[in-house]
């Protein structure tokens, strides 16, 4: 760790404190005061905001390149230079899991975000047309959840060979969907009932412009929740699947696969296991810490709890 | 009801049905063959055309269709190609090993669970209740495979406490005698079960201490508390009772687990069940097992969701079935 490194990171510490402290001064309405209130909102909103910076500017706070090797440091224990260590081909661990961080953070959100969109397109359409459209996509729906879905990403991965983190990333996504549209569905049920969904049609709109406008928009608490709390179980799939050798494939570093290189020297180098799983950790547990504040301060039902 | 339950089995039947042929024209339509696996050496493309011939795979794809079908409805689930054996003595092999893991594993998972729910609820907001939330938190968020390594570094490497993988000892179990054999299986057992089980027990625990906070906002509970009940009872016989539906649900989702919940740990603790089985299958195009696991791991998630609806029915009195 150098100088350099140290003030980078005293820099963004700076930086997240202002911009959480921003947030906390002018939050959006009622439902923003409230996830604030909630005790793990700040919590969570520090750890997001740094790691997420600690990922942009990955070159700014590391010494050193993320496949750089340092021959004569191979599995070396932490030191000043190296504060996580160093790997089995001398790469430096503190490196590795600040690029690994841009892999793991955006493999987990994009993904989500192809989730969430197909699962509020399909949810919606099968809430607010009911019929057949509703019973051939919920039944497609039953069908996806009844598919374990590491067995289904594993079998495509293995099929389809190596995939890049973009087609991953909407692989996860796509596998991801199923458990989301059935909850937007329930909720955009009681939303078409709503007298104002029928002041819409009376005035003539056409159906899918009131379901992407009006219906959605209204069923969007479901829809924000779902996601916050799925981006971390989409980034343990992930670190799963590189732990296996299926996901992200080595020399780029995501945390799952710094886990897997580690593993073999376990006993002689732990730091190289211990390190990239405490980050997996604190960063779920930010954004589940984070997700629940946003259910409570969206849902009023269980606000306060 | 009988209605109600027959409707419910042909629906999943019918699931089961296209999930496995979905599976079928997935694989056989991927590019790559079984006997030509892309990283390796390859074989001599006689000796491949042969193997072809003889697992009948040079055939159109609708009558291989048919084929595997037919053979299924006679129980038969074919030929495993890289275990040279028949595809059900493969999983018979496989799935006590996992059962007797995620059995164990979901037995912590919810006594451990339930009863830190309990304890939270109990004193809801006060210091304890605070630092176990973040303790469940903490293993909720964790994964799996990484606390696996954890404990077999801590357990067994550091401490020497258990064995660091597979399911017995590979030297002495055999001539051990009967009780020292299961007490072989249960010291091989102890890390992998526990791994599963306290990842799972976070999210129980969660999962139980928001539906008992809901259970105790409601007007019965006041009720209760009005007529003199000791807290105590309150809680379990009143708001538990309530705040177990959502648990039962829990579980029916948490059963097909047994099955397939377990590659990543199976992996870690070279255990041979059936995730690992599974993932073995897939990286060798070896059609017929994968789609045997497939059918099991379907089969396994249907039974689990309606084994949920049928105890809901019979936890909650308010929940009626109509056919």
């Amino acid at each position: 760790m150098t100088a350099a490194t140290i003030v980078a990171l005293i820099a963004i510490a700076v930086w997240t404190g202002t911009v959480v402290a921003w947030c906390r001064r002018r939050p959006w309405g009622d439902a923003g005061r409230r996830f604030f209130r909630h005790p793990s909102a700040t919590k969570g909103m520090v750890v997001l905001v740094f790691l997420a910076t600690v990922a942009l500017c990955a070159p700014l706070v590391t010494p050193f390149a993320p496949y750089q090797q340092i021959l004569t440091l191979q599995d070396h224990p932490p030191t000043w230079l190296h504060p996580l260590g160093t790997d089995f081909i001398g790469r430096d661990v503190w490196s590795r899991l600040a690029y690994g961080a841009r892999v793991s953070l955006g493999v987990g959100t994009l993904g989500m975000l192809v989730a969430v969109t197909l699962g509020g397109l399909v949810g919606a359409a099968a809430g607010y047309f009911r019929g057949w459209t509703d019973a051939l996509l919920m039944r497609c729906v039953d069908i996806g959840l009844s598919i374990p879905r590491i067995f289904l990403v594993l079998a495509a991965i293995a099929l389809w060979g190596k995939l890049g983190v973009g087609a991953l990333t909407v692989l996860l996504g796509l596998t991801g969907w199923f458990a989301t549209s059935r909850i937007v569905r329930a909720e955009v049920m009681s939303v078409r009932e709503r007298p104002y969904t029928d002041a819409v049609r009376a005035l003539g709109a056409r159906p899918w412009w009131i379901v992407l406008r009006h219906v959605l928009p209204n069923s969007s608490a479901a829809l924000i929740v779902s996601a916050a709390l799925g981006i971390g179980n989409m980034m343990l799939l992930e670190a799963g699947l590189s732990f296996l050798g299926a996901g992200i494939r080595p020399p780029q570093p995501s945390w799952g696969n710094m886990i897997a290189d580690g593993r073999d020297q376990l006993a002689t180098a732990p730091w190289t296991t211990l390190f990239p799983g405490l980050a997996i950790a604190l960063a779920v547990m930010a954004l589940n810490a984070t997700g629940d504040a946003l259910r409570d301060a969206l849902d009023p039902k269980t606000g306060g709890k | 009801m009988l209605a109600w339950l027959l409707r419910r089995i042909a629906a999943s039947l019918a699931i089961v049905f296209v999930t496995v042929s979905l599976t079928f024209f997935a694989i056989h339509l991927a590019p790559g063959r079984p006997f030509m696996p892309p990283d390796e050496r390859p074989m001599n493309p006689i000796v491949v055309h042969r193997l072809e011939q003889i697992y009948g795979l040079d055939r159109p794809l609708a009558v291989q269709y048919v084929r595997y079908f037919g053979a299924l409805a006679r129980g038969e689930m074919g030929e495993s190609f890289s275990q040279r054996r028949p595809v059900a003595h493969a999983i018979a092999d496989a799935v006590p090993n996992t059962l007797l893991l995620t059995a164990t594993a979901l037995v912590i998972d919810f006594t451990l669970g339930i009863l830190i729910g309990l304890f939270q609820a109990a004193r809801a907001r006060r210091r304890s209740d605070v630092a176990l939330a973040n303790v469940t938190l903490f293993f909720y968020s964790l994964p799996t495979f990484w606390l696996a390594l954890v404990l077999q570094l801590v357990c067994a490497l550091w401490l020497g406490w258990f064995p660091t993988g597979g399911p017995t000892d590979p030297v002495m179990h055999a001539s051990l005698p009967l009780l020292g054999r299961l007490g072989d299986r249960l010291y091989h057992l102890v890390l992998p079960a526990l791994t599963l089980g306290l990842v799972g027990a976070g999210g129980t625990a969660r999962f139980q201490r928001a539906a008992l906070l809901e259970a105790l906002g409601h007007d019965y509970i006041r009720t209760a508390r009005a007529k003199g009940l000791a807290e105590s009872a309150v809680l379990v016989r009143h708001a538990w009772r309530d705040a177990l539906l959502p648990v039962i649900s829990l579980a029916g989702v948490a059963l097909p687990f047994l099955l397939t919940g377990a590659v990543l740990i199976e992996t870690v603790f070279s255990w041979p069940g059936l995730g690992k089985l599974a993932a073995d299958a897939i990286s060798a195009r070896d059609y017929p097992l994968v789609l045997g696991t497939t059918l099991l791991a379907t089969c396994a998630v249907v039974l689990g969701s309606l084994v949920a609806d049928l105890l809901t029915v019979a936890a909650d009195p308010r929940v009626r079935v109509t056919a």
